[in-house]
């Protein structure tokens, strides 16, 4: 490679590198298994079927459950109409304005739902009259979750439409096809992995997210506790273990996540080098 | 020729008011999602700050303990996204210019502070970094605490804004050309001429866009700080946990001007972020 270079640089930078990598990373990752199976599997599996714990793998099921689908929608029309028209006035802010979740803090992304359907908020006394709960509940957490979450289809998107172009949906309109069949038949399809990556990403911070969940949710136990909730409210009540059992639950979430990532990663790169 | 196949705007007049109600059905679910997900919440947040009152909005953002937690917060979010520039370089270096065994782990590896919920990242640095656990009890001898204390949050903002600077460097490095550096050597140069003239200067950007982005998920984390954290006024109390806090003890004027101060400097951030950004393509 580089002739010039002196034979300890080498050497040196990487195990630099691998040991901050290890005391930020890889020790903590290892940690969590550690913890949940150090008094073997017994106990994890025991922690597994509590009530509470079983209703918190409900609940964050579910909210992704809804999330996911809806912030997808959401993301291919947006998408599309950012990819297909290159000019219009205001379209550098538009994308700056979809990634504002992402700047957001999520405790302020918390706040601003509650201040809209909590009790005092604008939409407070008229939800009360008609005994709809938001804050404190369900529809609260999903909003917070949709809140958090709603980029990133979006922008996996973007790229991968304004990459393959015009040229497929053209001449599939010249002959004859309807919006909605362009759509299953051509742009869906080479849209692919590019969605599915957007989906990956906004599934794992749904599943994963504290912050914006936490302001809206009062954290009731077996009622609006998510698993990330219920990790922290067992940490803070001193049962440690089951606390690591669900957060290895996540951590398995999370190691999934970065594997898919990485399939569908390579698969895109493989396309590229094919083109 | 983009433009006589998109039916979102060519079906709608010059008019802007006009092309307005006669805006596709994307378009329409776009701005429908946005206003009800995006604009009204933030709505109801800068309406709600302004009924506080200009003087009431300053006496609550200016309060000692609301000063101290932005001071916690910025200060200690800087320095972690200022080290995590300086690792993030050398590990996107090492991952690009170098081989190594499990070297596509380590990659991926890079990734897990995206993907780790934060709680449970703050519940297994806790543990990691406490007194008695594996990191913790090695540094408690030397009198270094970090669990329930500031260095806590910095190690948790570490954690969170590792991924940032690797990620928007890598890329970059990946497409430098090493005729380039090879023809500084050639001419004459010496290794660090080569590397603070010809490679670091196209570098600076992306490395500044990454320690910016870094900073900016550092000011808005509270899943991880609050576990590490003792949240104590003063000493480890963080600005997104006084909102919260505030919001718990029903106060939500206090909460609402804490939070309206923290979404005005993320605000400020993204702009930032864009600019340098805009400033990083000019080496394209």
């Amino acid at each position: 490679m580089n002739r010039r270079e002196a034979k300890w640089v080498k050497p040196v930078l990487i195990t630099i590198a691998l040991s901050y990598l290890g005391l930020l990373i890889l020790v903590p990752a290892a940690n969590v298994f550690y913890q949940a199976f150090k008094d073997g599997v017994g106990p994890f599996f025991n922690n597994l079927t509590q009530h509470d714990f079983l209703n918190a793998v409900w609940l964050t099921v579910l909210i992704a459950a809804i999330v996911v689908p809806v912030n997808a929608i959401f993301g291919l029309c947006t998408a599309w109409a950012i990819a297909r028209n290159k000019n219009f006035p205001g379209r550098t802010l538009l994308l700056s304005i979809i990634d504002l979740p992402f700047a957001i803090s999520p405790v302020v992304a918390g706040l601003m739902i509650v201040l809209l359907y909590g009790r005092n908020g604008w939409f407070g006394p008229w939800l009360e009259s008609a005994d709809i709960k938001i804050i404190f509940a369900l529809p609260g957490m999903i909003l917070a979750t949709a809140f958090v979450t709603l980029p990133f289809v979006a922008r996996e998107v973007i790229p991968v439409l304004e990459e393959i172009g015009l040229d497929q949906e053209e001449a599939a309109r010249t002959l004859g096809a309807k919006d909605w069949q362009i759509f299953w038949r051509v742009t869906l399809p080479s849209i692919r992995w590019g969605l599915l990556y957007g989906l990956i990403l906004t599934n794992a911070r749904a599943m994963g997210e504290f912050g914006a969940v936490s302001v809206v949710s009062g954290n009731i136990v077996g009622k609006t506790q998510t698993l990330p909730l219920f990790v922290e409210e067992a940490y803070k009540q001193y049962q440690t273990p089951a606390a690591f059992s669900a957060a290895v639950l996540l951590a398995f979430l999370a190691v999934v996540t970065l594997v898919l990532k990485e399939i569908l990663e390579r698969k895109t790169r493989i396309k590229d080098v094919e083109e | 020729m983009a433009v006589s196949s998109t039916p979102g705007l060519t079906r709608a007049g010059k008019n802007p008011l006009s092309q307005l109600f006669n805006l596709s059905w994307p378009w329409r679910i776009m701005f429908g999602y946005l206003s009800i997900m995006l604009f009204l919440p933030m709505a109801a947040l800068f309406l709600k700050a302004s009924t506080v009152g200009p003087a009431e909005f300053w006496r609550i953002a200016t309060t000692p303990v609301a000063l101290s937690a932005y001071e916690v917060t910025f200060t200690t979010a800087l320095i972690a996204s200022l080290i995590n520039g300086l690792f993030g370089v050398l590990i996107a270096w090492v991952l690009v210019r170098y081989d190594f065994p499990l070297k596509r782990l380590v990659d991926a590896v890079i990734d897990l502070p995206f993907a780790l919920p934060t709680s449970v990242a703050g519940l297994t640095l806790a543990t990691v970094y406490s007194d008695n656990g594996w990191i913790g009890s090695l540094l408690a001898p030397l009198g270094i605490k970090v669990a329930f204390t500031r260095l806590g949050v910095g190690v948790a903002m570490l954690f969170i804004s590792l991924p940032f600077v690797v990620r928007t460097l890598q890329p970059v490095l990946q497409e430098m050309e090493k005729e380039v550096e090879e023809a500084a050597w050639s001419l004459g140069a010496s290794h660090a001429q080569t590397f603070w003239k010809v490679i670091l200067p196209p570098l600076i950007p992306p490395i500044l866009t990454g320690v910016a982005l870094g900073f900016s998920r550092a000011v808005g984390e509270y899943g991880s700080i609050v576990i590490i954290s003792s949240s104590i006024p003063f000493k480890d109390l963080i600005a997104s946990v006084l909102v919260f806090q505030k919001l718990e003890q029903f106060d939500y004027a206090g909460a609402t001007v804490i939070g309206t101060v923290l979404l005005l400097i993320s605000l400020i951030m993204l702009l930032a972020i864009n600019i340098l950004q805009a400033w990083g393509r000019r080496y394209e």
